[in-house]
């Protein structure tokens, strides 16, 4: 069962609860090592504890057995058993008897704790500014409700919107996806590590995990294939700030969207080039209008499975409603946020998810230390805490009550 | 005269089969069910391998089994297989092999494939270990009894060879020296003793020790020369049996002639070979055939109690996660029909029906946590734990015999929390199974022996030394004879677990000095009874007026007293079947060997009478014991010569020496008739020769015999006396013979028809030996006939219990009437004085016959005797036709000692609510004194005694019984002082009839109305019948405590079985799971180590199961939300390890650690013990509160998240993260809540198993960067760590889901505790409170002290009232 670079830290941890068995229990016997007895039992359960413990840990029986042996020589005193705290069970223990005095101070202070914590989740929150706009076109009077039917391509819709303040920087622009259930065990399955990874083979044979996007109907393989890969999220935005009643177009920032170590690390393209001879042979996904080599037209270095909005589609997201980071707007004098003034959403609009009853929707929001806007954590904490205030009020009745009833 | 010699060898074969019926006397209908062979074919036939008949020998023996015996339940090549089919017995593995072949299913397939073995193999290699470290274990005992080695005759070269006992085959002759272990059962055939006789020890067998006469096939080869070549008969005989005392077949010789074989012929496996020289037997059963092997039913693989509670909790999970599946398949189902062809659908073609299906089995791969699979591992290990305390425990360690506890079964440590019957053995468990005379009371005067019972408690102190010099001494030697260490008391009988021949040498050697190959029962402290020194002067004024014997009465004491003495001693020597030995010779019926040793002997005592006579200091020698005992009887002495009357200081030594050497003519020439076969008429010449003397020795003077008398002497006489071994058949009576050697009436030897015996005074005589009337438990008392040799006078000396003695001692002659009823009277009442010590009492009376009597009496006896039909009820009739008007002489009192605490443990164990029954094979009166003196039985309990002769008697009698006792009931609680109880007291007979099925019913509830009961005289089988009723009618916890091999099979059956190692040989403890030396370690082992490894367990499974409910209940919630797909949020390695590693120490830290009592307030308070086990911790109403706390944390540690990180750009890892830390968190703090103690220990633990989760996911998180597809956590948790987020989410999370069991700890632990626990802790601060209160009412009248008292405490408040008035 061991393998990965996590044994070494495995066995070290079971090294380390053995040797310190071993010293407590050598550390009484040696106190009276007197002659050799060596008792005609052979399992003596005491004995062997330890080196079944450490069986338990080190999974070998050979070491066992040898850890065995070498006990059985350090044996040497005698039959009566060591009067040590240990071995008579008398070490010194905390008794956590949960009683008024530890309880109530303690949930008083937990409780204050708690409430400061929260008052200080909710203002940070409530300085979150975010700024929802759903462009699903689900209803008739939607901008996008023409490009809703699946069967007209490459529509655009454009969104109007308007902001009364500065919306601080830095911002960033999410898409969002309700409904949408990139959890599935099976959706979250289909999908090639390997082949993501740089390795040639799996292009020509990817993995069953992908199928049925595994090969299209002439046998070719799909590269990357997979049903994860395939649903890429494929809206495009582009922002634009009316400016004296032009539209000035904000710069939005594709790159440092994925997780670093998605790029650098986890996925990488095959060590060809140009980048496309890789993929001779292969097929893109169904759903693909252009292949993996091609998707950023812009920067060589964004394309393949690099390609930073692929990595931040293939990162699945927990739950059904989610939204996943787009761009963020960090250039020149949008550094500091977005002026108010009234803006321009032009919309790409290509991934259709009427067919669920998902929703789709750009986010505009601004981060701060504890991440986007979230009431919920403030108030949990006000509530936990002030329940615990009012828990060791309460129980300091029920105590005041019960347990010192002569004391009036 | 032949018929004499007839009648009284007839009558000694009769002693023998009683003797054995005693202890195994299964009535004639009883069914013997355990020998499956007995249908198919009825008789076996046996032939000398080696005989002439080689090919019929080939064909009739192919079947019979070898001798090699094979205890072991695997073997090298089928452990695996064999071992892994006994653990998929466990629902639980095989649970997870389903599970782990599942998931090679490809479209229910949840994680990778290596990734569900995993749990599997763990489990499967753990207990595979330890299954192949115990079984090991029994693979080398059976090697070492298999590889003993015994002569066998071998056919080429014609001569006994050494072998192996497991090459040893049916028909094989096999030749066996005295102390000898018997191999295989084997017909007697021919015996070095000239009657052809030959004695076995069944201690191993049956626990007693006593000797049993087996004697050799009739009309046979026996003669000097028995050779096996000559062997050409046949021997047909019934099948192997279980039944120890039945054996029935003939002897076919070669002349057509047969002869019936009985069981008196058969020597059983196991027993050893006593006082006799050699003996042949041909084997007739071998190994697994023999009896002994066949009373042993065969190890019980023992599931404790609790581990059933648990099997049906884990039911409910299956349940539970079967309900889950479901709801997830259905949801799927569902799900999957609201949409069609979307994105994220990846096969269309499935039909939502069979996705829900399929779905369904991944959830049960995905939730398979839930079904606790490390918990089984976990127990095994916990209890592992738990007994290496017990193993450790100090108070568990003898220092005495330097032995501890030893855990032997390691699967039942709970159950030692939850007995409620306690079955106990008597002898040896109870007692020490050390026959000591105490006191005596004789001719209505009692003689405490104040100076003996001093003896008998500095004898402690004594045997704690001579301990201790073993110790060392063995300690020092080479292993060989390490396994018997616990024989450390001087007994030659080796046990089967010490039988290589090297050991038993080596223990020789160890001990050096003759006291080593004593006899049954001849311990040091038997054997060493220091006199009554009134009874010293009193015999001693016997001896000097032995002159005036005859005549002229009353110098200083009536003459009447002093004929009551002497014959009371020579009662107690002669009325008996103790047969004496030397110890260099056991074989003391073998004269050749014995003359020139005798004669030594005899240089040797005259020259230490002459060294002593003449003052010289007497010699040091042997062991720092017996000098101790030298100094004991110098110690006497000089109290002695206080009453020595002043004349005879002044007599010099010349007249001493002189007498001695009478002393030594006079032994010498009764020795002589002692030796080889006598002649009747030798007896009586010799008999002249000695009144002759006896006249010589008179007209010496008298003061030398007084001196001699007073046991000046008796430092020189008790090295040669030593010399002397009893062996007798009932330990009693080698205390009696002991006894009364101490006032030099010493049983010198012993043959069929005359015993010779040393009188004080008198010096040797030889007592012609009429008649034996052996002992038997209907007669209740055993006599012998003899001649007197003083008087001349046929005289009958009667030993029985007191009760019988009694009502036969009838006044004879008018004029004495008086003096007679008042000895009746004080002797009454010494004998309720005794009864209430706890004394084994015996009275000894005797009777006087008239020649004419005699005859008439012997004519009836002689028919008795030769009547072939009911001969047993005539034997009887004429017993007790003899048996009458018998002269009360006196009674004695014998204590079996009681081991140290018995009556504290068996009192604290009442009171912890367990019901104590004693189960003995010893008589009735024996037995009740026991439980007298153990307090089982009190003044004021009432005993209702079950005897009875046939089955519808028995009926008849347990319903009076039962209706007696339930309207005792009624009537007491009418009454309301119900004080009294009842202890049923039921014979082995009475308890046949009982265990059968019709009666069970009302025997049961009969027991159940006892307190306890006590059933004497059962056979080793209706021990465990008994166990096994209770056990399965009553369903409670059983512990079966015995030392013997005759509890084994009790011990076997019995919830727990405990051994107890000491005298008894070792097979009681090798089928034991508990070993302890001594009855008193019960009490701790139960009160405190069973309620602690109880509450361990019980207080751990749940845990164990709340913790995976919890967890898994995680993944549940998330099905919610991803479209009941089987998703999970968590990284499989982790998901599987979660359980298996990172929370899988601190359950096992805590079951085998935690304390939810200390250990001095669970020895005081027994009754927590019962509290504990009324008002059990693993019950449903736990399991359930668990469950639920398991379900609100689980939601709690889920939703919490969930709401923090809705509709965030969360990924599933990255969810799953801050709901898996917290899980961690919360299960691990869960438990320092729970945990009633916590120890550095714990505290590390838990550290590391957190530092070892984060460890694990980091590292993982860093490294692993395509491994486990789909949860691949490459980066998630490197990445949490670093967020505020994850550290917000998780505590909000763990205070929140912890909030309600720290609430529900606080108040359950101040508002509620148990009982007694409570009173205790009342008890304890009473004091210390009354002392504070005192102090504040004195310093200040406001008493604002801020002492906590509890609300509850009703009976605090008098005390506080009086302070404050």
């Amino acid at each position: 069962m061991a393998d990965g670079p996590w044994r070494g830290f495995y066995c070290a941890f079971a090294v380390s609860m053995y040797s310190m068995f071993m010293w407590k229990v050598g550390r009484g016997r040696k106190k009276k090592g007197r002659g050799m007895t060596g008792k005609g039992e052979l399992l003596h359960p005491g004995k062997d504890l330890s080196v079944l413990l450490t069986s338990l840990f080190l999974c070998s029986p050979a070491d066992c057995a040898i850890k065995a042996m070498v006990k059985h020589e350090q044996e040497e005193s005698p039959n009566r058993p060591d009067n040590t705290a240990f071995t008579q069970q008398r070490l010194p223990a905390w008794q956590p008897i949960l009683s008024a005095g530890i309880v109530i101070p303690g949930f008083v202070l937990i409780g204050l704790a708690f409430i400061g914590v929260g008052v200080g989740l909710f203002i940070t929150s409530r300085d979150v500014q975010v700024l929802e706009l759903d462009y699903t076109g689900a209803v008739a009077t939607d901008p996008c409700y023409k490009c809703s039917d699946p069967s007209i391509k490459d529509c655009g819709c454009t969104m109007e919107f308007h902001l009364d303040t500065l919306f601080k920087g830095p911002v960033v622009i999410y898409y969002g996806l309700n409904n949408y259930f990139q959890n599935q065990r099976k959706y979250g399955i289909s999908k090639d590590d390997n082949q993501l990874y740089g390795d040639l083979d799996t292009f020509k044979s990817p993995a069953t995990a992908c199928s049925p996007y595994d090969y299209d109907g002439k046998r070719n393989p799909i590269v990357p294939c997979g049903a994860l890969a395939n649903s890429m999220f494929n809206d495009t935005f582009r922002l634009y700030r009316m400016v004296n009643g032009s539209k000035k177009e904000v710069p939005l920032n594709g790159k440092g969207i994925a997780w670093w170590t998605d790029q650098n690390v986890k996925y990488r393209n095959p060590n060809e080039t140009p980048l496309i001879n890789a993929f001779n042979g292969t097929v893109k996904p169904i759903n693909w209008p252009k292949a993996a080599y091609e998707l950023d037209t812009t920067d060589v270095y964004n394309n393949g499975f690099i390609n930073q909005d692929f990595l931040v589609w293939m990162r699945r997201a927990a739950l059904p409603d989610f939204r996943k980071l787009y761009r963020r707007i960090t250039k020149d004098e949008y550094q500091a946020g977005l002026p108010a003034g009234n803006y321009s959403l032009e919309i790409s609009y290509n991934y259709h998810v009427l067919s669920f009853k998902g929703k789709k929707k750009l986010v505009l929001s601004n981060v701060s230390w504890m991440g986007g806007k979230n009431d919920f954590l403030g108030i949990a904490y006000l509530v936990v805490g002030s329940l615990c205030v009012i828990m060791s009020i309460v129980m300091l009745i029920v105590y005041a009550k019960f347990k010192f009833p002569e004391e009036d | 005269m032949e018929r004499f010699q007839w009648v009284r060898h007839r009558c000694r074969q009769l002693l023998a089969i009683d003797s054995e019926r005693g202890w195994y006397s299964p009535p004639d209908g009883l069914p013997s069910k355990s020998s499956p062979q007995k249908v198919s074919a009825r008789r076996r036939t046996v032939l000398a391998r080696h005989g002439p008949h080689q090919e019929e020998y080939e064909a009739v023996s192919k079947k019979y089994k070898g001798n090699s015996i094979c205890t072991t339940k695997y073997s090298l090549l089928t452990f695996i297989p064999m071992n892994l089919f006994q653990q998929f017995h466990r629902a639980a593995n095989l649970y997870f092999l389903f599970l782990a072949l599942l998931n090679w299913v490809p479209v229910v397939e949840a994680f990778e494939k290596e990734i569900t073995m995993i749990p599997l193999l763990v489990v499967l290699t753990v207990i595979g270990i330890k299954d192949a470290l115990e079984d090991y274990r029994r693979y080398l005992f059976d090697k070492k009894v298999n590889n003993n080695l015994v002569r066998v005759f071998c056919g080429k070269q014609k001569s006994y060879i050494d072998r192996c006992w497991k090459d040893v085959r049916v028909g094989d002759f096999v030749r066996l020296s005295c102390n000898e272990i018997i191999p295989a059962d084997l017909l007697l055939l021919y015996s070095s003793d000239p009657r052809g006789v030959c004695y076995i020890e069944t201690a191993n067998l049956d626990g007693e020790t006593n000797l049993k006469l087996r004697q050799v096939v009739s009309g046979s080869l026996q003669g000097a020369d028995f050779t096996p070549e000559s062997f050409h008969s046949r021997i047909e005989c019934e099948n192997p049996n279980n039944d120890l005392s039945r054996f029935k077949g003939y002897i076919e010789h070669s002349g057509e002639v047969r002869a019936g074989l009985h069981s008196s012929n058969l020597l059983l496996r196991s027993c050893t070979i006593r006082n006799t020289e050699t003996v042949v037997g041909i084997v007739v059963y071998a190994g697994h055939e023999t009896k002994a092997m066949m009373n042993n039913s065969g190890p019980r693989y023992k599931r404790s109690q609790l581990e059933k509670h648990l099997n049906t909790d884990v039911l409910w999970c299956v349940a539970l996660l079967i309900v889950m599946c479901l709801t997830a398949a259905v949801g799927h189902g569902l799900w999957l029909n609201t949409f069609k062809d979307v994105g994220f659908q990846v096969d269309g073609e499935t039909s939502p029906a069979l996705a829900g299906f399929y779905v369904f089995w991944t959830m049960i791969i995905v939730l398979q946590v839930l079904i606790p699979i490390s918990l089984y591992v976990s127990i095994e290990i916990v209890k592992l734990g738990q007994i290496y305390f017990i193993h450790n425990d100090l108070d568990l360690y003898n220092q005495q015999l330097d032995s501890r506890i030893q855990c032997r079964a390691l699967n039942i440590t709970e159950d030692l929390g939850q007995i409620q019957f306690l079955f106990s053995d008597k002898t040896g468990t109870l007692t020490e199974n050390k026959m000591v005379f105490c006191r005596c009371s004789i001719y209505g005067v009692e003689y405490p022996h104040v100076e003996n019972a001093r003896r008998l408690q500095v004898y402690e102190a004594e045997q704690n030394e001579a301990a201790g010099r073993t110790v060392t001494l063995k300690s020092a030697c080479s292993g060989k004879s390490l396994s018997c260490r616990s024989l450390s008391c001087n007994r030659s009988s080796v046990s089967l677990h010490t039988l290589t021949a090297e050991s038993s040498e080596e223990e020789d050697q160890l001990s050096g000095h003759a006291a080593v190959r004593t006899g049954a029962f001849c311990s040091r402290m038997a054997k060493d009874v220091v006199p009554d020194p009134e009874l010293v002067r009193k015999l001693s004024c016997l001896s000097s007026s032995a002159l005036h014997l005859k005549g002229s009465s009353s110098a200083s004491l009536s003459s009447l007293e002093l004929t009551y003495i002497t014959d009371f001693f020579l009662a107690l020597a002669i009325c008996n079947n103790v047969v004496v030995s030397s110890p260099s010779q056991p074989r003391h019926m073998v004269a050749e060997a014995r003359a020139p040793l005798k004669s030594l002997e005899e240089m040797k005592l005259m020259f230490q009478r002459l060294s002593f006579y003449s003052f010289s200091p007497p010699q040091i020698k042997g062991s720092p014991r017996s000098f101790t005992s030298k100094l004991f009887t110098r110690g006497k002495t000089s109290s002695f010569t206080f009453n020595t009357p002043p004349n005879n200081s002044t007599d010099g030594s010349d007249p001493a020496l002189e007498c001695s050497q009478d002393t030594c003519k006079l032994k010498t020439k009764v020795d002589l008739p002692d030796r080889g076969d006598r002649e009747d008429s030798a007896a009586m010449s010799s008999r002249e020769d000695l009144e002759n003397l006896m006249e010589i020795k008179a007209d010496g003077d008298g003061v030398k015999q007084n001196l001699e008398g007073m046991g000046g002497d008796g430092e020189s006489e008790e090295d040669i006396d030593d010399e002397l071994l009893y062996e007798a058949e009932s330990p009693d009576e080698a205390a009696l013979v002991h006894a009364a050697r101490a006032y030099h009436c010493t049983l010198r030897g012993r043959s069929a028809e005359s015993l010779l015996v040393d009188l004080p005074g008198i010096g040797s005589l030889v007592v012609q030996l009429l008649h034996i009337l052996p002992f038997d438990s209907n007669r209740k008392r055993m006599s012998v006939v003899v001649r007197h040799p003083v008087t001349g006078q046929v005289v009958v000396y009667t030993k029985g219990a007191d009760s019988v003695i009694m009502d036969l001692a009838e006044t004879q002659k008018e004029q004495a009437q008086e003096i007679y009823s008042h000895i009746r009277e004080q002797t009454q009442k010494h004998l309720h004085t005794y009864a209430r010590e706890g004394l084994r009492t015996l009275c000894i009376a005797k009777k006087v016959l008239e020649e004419e009597e005699y005859e008439v009496w012997l004519k009836r006896q002689l028919l008795a005797e030769s009547s072939i039909e009911n001969q047993e009820e005539l034997l009887l009739d004429s017993a007790q036709r003899l048996e009458t008007d018998l002269t009360l002489l006196g009674c004695t009192g014998i204590v079996d000692r009681l081991q140290e605490d018995v009556p504290e443990t068996i009192e604290a164990l009442q009171e912890a609510g367990v019901k104590v029954w004693i189960l003995t094979g010893d008589k009735q009166e024996t037995a009740i004194n026991i439980a007298n003196a153990c307090k089982l039985l009190r003044s004021s309990d009432r005993l209702l005694s079950a005897n009875c002769g046939s089955r519808e008697a028995c009926g008849a009698l347990l319903e009076e019984l039962l209706s007696e006792v339930q309207h005792e009931e009624e009537r007491e609680e009418s009454s309301l002082n119900s004080t009294s109880s009842f202890i049923l007291v039921i014979d082995g007979r009475t308890l046949e009839w009982a265990l059968q099925e019709e009666l069970k019913g009302s025997f049961l509830e009969l027991s159940c109305k006892c307190k306890a009961v006590i059933c004497c005289r059962s056979t080793p089988l209706q021990k465990s019948k008994v166990v096994q009723l209770i056990r399965d009618k009553i369903g409670v916890m059983t512990l079966a405590v015995g030392d013997g091999a005759n509890d084994v099979s009790m011990i076997q059956v019995a919830d727990v079985g405990i051994g107890i190692s000491g005298q008894e040989g070792m097979q009681a403890v090798m089928s034991s799971d508990f070993a302890i030396s001594r009855f008193k370690h019960l009490k701790k082992l139960l009160l405190v180590h069973g309620h602690w490894c109880y509450h361990r367990l019980a207080n751990m499974i749940l845990y164990f199961i709340y913790k995976n409910v919890m967890y898994v209940n995680l993944l549940f919630w998330y099905q919610f939300f991803c479209g009941y797909s089987g998703s999970v949020m968590i990284n499989s390695w982790v998901l599987i390890l979660f359980n298996l590693v990172f929370t899988s120490v601190p359950p096992l830290i805590y079951g085998i650690l935690d304390q939810d009592t200390p250990a001095d307030t669970l020895m005081k308070l027994p009754e927590l013990y019962g509290a504990s086990r009324t008002t059990k911790v693993y019950i449903p109403f736990m399991f359930w509160i668990n469950m639920l706390d398991a379900f609100y944390q689980s939601l709690v540690c889920f939703f919490l998240p969930y709401f923090a990180l809705a509709g965030s750009d969360a990924g599933t890892l990255s969810f799953g993260s801050p709901i898996n830390t917290s899980a961690l968190f919360i299960i691990l703090l869960h438990q320092v809540i729970e945990s009633n103690t916590l120890t550095w220990i714990h505290m590390l633990v838990l550290v590391l198993s957190a530092a070892l989760y984060f460890g694990f996911v980091q590292l993982y998180s860093a490294f692993c960067v395509v491994c486990s597809h789909p949860t691949n956590l490459f980066g998630v948790e490197t990445l949490q760590i670093t967020q505020p987020l994850f550290y917000i989410i998780c505590t909000l999370t763990t205070v929140a889901a912890l909030l309600p069991r720290i609430l529900f700890r606080a108040l359950f632990n101040s508002l509620h505790s148990s009982a007694p626990l409570r009173s205790a802790q009342r008890d304890e601060a009473a004091a210390e409170r009354y002392r504070q209160r005192m102090k504040v009412w004195n310093l200040k009248h406001s008493g604002a002290s801020s002492l906590q008292v509890h609300a509850d405490n009703p009976g605090l408040e008098p005390i506080e009232d009086e302070v404050v008035s």
